[in-house]
């Protein structure tokens, strides 16, 4: 972006501006506190969240919320804590993101450089998958998944989330390799070079943003997955989320509001660390989300 | 002098059949998951499947019996509050935001990223920091009870006429920075030139967002609807995580509807009618839209 277009010509007085501020800063606080109140009640016994105020710092700090929720809280049947279905997440989340990626490159490689008759129609039904209530596939992906013996395991989960994330990611790497230079690749085709020697070659060097964005975006959306996680997995493929629902929705004993808490951050901070890190590449990905690149 | 020439050849054929040779699993998987799947729910909604797919045919009855459902009422009638009041809600605020952020705001790096972050967590994280939050025994009530505020009422979670609103605050609450974000790129790449221009001829600050300005955030304006209402359409992990459809049925949506009614009411004829009618409405909003996406680039 260049320097003049971050300019605005609209002039504003001091009034004004002292109001801008306040509404902005009103609405940082909207933002915040939900999070802010989830952090300050995750280091609280739990006597100072039902007998006190949600908004007031611990009396006594301690951080045996989280070490419950990451180990010994009852999830389902097993006072488990988040622990395993963290792992789970993880042995979901890293193949899939992986596959799908990949496969987006070749095809966004595929749809742009080696186009051929009806490209633009097979995108289309690519794209159109995208935006597909889940709902619909439920019940056959169900069947599906029991028929070839993957019901209920991270191989199936893992293959779910490549399927309805190919939309997404051959859009990411269409829009990008649109822009390369297509005189190179022919270039590169009169040398005598092939498909994957000028994919390897010409393409890949150059595609390291696209493949960030690709891979926040479904890491992302993977690791934030509910409905597939509920509807497919069982106690040893079960994701982060999955569980944290089932920790904050079970109707037995006392609620630890606490260790709910505690728990919700644990299944945040994998995402939030990667918007922290890599935010720029966050948002771009949200963007090409709305079709155009 | 042949053998070359015909080597040459067999390499040009293999040359044009690698790309489709690359892209056929992405295209087998799509035609197999994505529309062989549609077309096997549409199958199904129109059997009289219970606990498993079924093949008795039954015509539209299952259509029938969904229309005439008290419960499917209720969720199309949620839907259609929440997406509206969703919509509308994130695309003033997010408009908003990003006008004002626009004015050489100082600190503009450190607020946009507060605005944007809801966007990156679960849905079922947000759900469980606000159904504790507008918990009225432990949360927000509750403080302004400690604090002196002791007739200050706020329950809509636990109240049957507006549970509802208590999902759209969330929901908005997630997604209202990243429509901003989509504004404030609108914003950035209108040309300074002719804003100046007017400016000469003494339009108003008003005037200028109100006849230029957002007249041309239009192309950002149809993306933020069709992203919400799809979002909206979709919305599950939310309701399942803040109200449960709760109290009592008053935050069901189509998307829990069919989920109840097809893994735990056995009831997978109706399910899969619901879920047709959902893909449906996608149907009407996106097609358009990426048509005359897809059209524009060609």
């Amino acid at each position: 972006m260049s320097a003049g277009s971050t300019d605005t010509a609209v002039r504003t007085g001091r009034i004004t501006r002292t109001a801008l501020y306040l509404v902005l800063l009103l609405f940082a606080l909207f933002y915040l506190l939900p999070f802010a109140i989830m952090v300050i009640n995750s280091v609280k016994p739990l006597t100072e969240i039902t007998g006190g105020n949600m908004m007031a710092l611990p009396q006594d700090w301690t951080f045996d919320p989280w070490v419950k929720a990451w180990a010994t809280a009852q999830i389902g049947v097993d006072p488990t804590g988040l622990k395993p279905y963290f792992w789970n997440s993880i042995k979901m989340v890293v193949p899939a993101v992986a596959i799908s990626t990949i496969l987006g490159a070749l095809n966004g490689y595929v749809l742009t450089k080696w186009r051929f008759k009806y490209d633009t129609l097979i995108f289309g039904f690519m794209l159109f998958a995208c935006f597909i209530p889940f709902q619909i596939v439920l019940i056959p992906m169900a069947r599906i998944l029991g028929l070839a013996g993957l019901a209920g395991s991270t191989p199936g989960l893992v293959l779910v989330h490549v399927v309805y994330g190919l939309g997404f990611t051959t859009l990411y790497f269409k829009n990008y390799y649109q822009v390369f230079p297509t005189e190179l690749v022919r270039a590169a085709q009169i040398d005598g070079a092939g498909f994957f020697r000028i994919f390897w070659r010409l393409l890949l060097p150059s595609s390291g943003p696209i493949i960030v964005v690709s891979v926040i975006w479904q890491f992302t959306n993977i690791w934030n997955d509910f409905l597939f996680g509920a509807s497919f997995a069982d106690f040893d493929s079960q994701p982060m989320t999955v569980a944290l629902n089932n920790l904050v929705q079970s109707s037995t004993g006392v609620k630890e509001y606490n260790v709910h808490f505690a728990g919700a951050i644990l299944a945040a901070l994998p995402t939030l660390l990667v918007y922290i890190v890599a935010g720029r590449y966050f948002v771009r990905g949200l963007m090409a989300g709305s079709v155009k690149g | 002098m042949a053998t070359p020439a015909a080597d040459a050849d067999f390499k040009t054929k293999l040359q044009t059949w690698v790309p489709k040779l690359v892209l056929s699993p992405s295209l087998a998987l799509m035609l197999v998951f994505v529309y062989g799947f549609i077309l096997f729910s549409v199958y199904l909604s129109f059997t009289d499947s219970r606990i498993l797919p079924s093949y008795g045919w039954v015509g539209f009855e299952n259509y029938d019996k969904l229309f005439r459902l008290r419960h499917w009422d209720i969720a199309v009638n949620n839907l259609i509050v929440f997406a509206a009041l969703y919509i509308i809600i994130c695309s003033v605020i997010g408009l908003m935001l990003a006008i004002f952020l626009d004015q050489k705001i100082r600190g503009e790096s450190v607020l946009r990223p507060i605005f944007l972050y809801p966007m990156a967590l679960s849905f079922i994280v947000t759900g469980t920091a606000w159904k504790w939050f507008l918990d009225p025994g432990i949360g927000l009530e509750h403080t302004m009870h400690l604090w002196g505020w002791e007739s200050f009422h706020f329950d809509w979670i636990k109240n049957r006429d507006y549970a509802i609103y208590t999902v759209v605050l969330a929901a908005v609450w997630q997604s209202s920075g990243f429509v901003m974000a989509m504004f404030l790129a609108g914003l950035r790449g209108i040309d300074n030139e002719m804003l100046k221009a007017a400016q000469m001829d003494g339009a108003t600050n008003f005037q200028l967002y109100h006849r230029i300005i957002i007249p041309q955030l239009r192309p950002a304006f149809l993306s933020a609807f069709v992203i919400l209402s799809h979002l909206a359409i979709k919305s599950y992990d939310l309701v399942v995580a803040l109200t449960g459809g709760g109290p009592g049925r008053a935050t069901e949506v189509p998307a829990t509807f069919m989920y109840s009614y097809t893994f735990t009411r056995n009831q997978m004829g109706i399910g899969a009618s619901s879920s047709v009618i959902m893909l449906m409405t996608i149907v009407a909003i996106m097609v358009p839209y990426l048509y005359s996406e897809l059209r524009e680039k060609n």
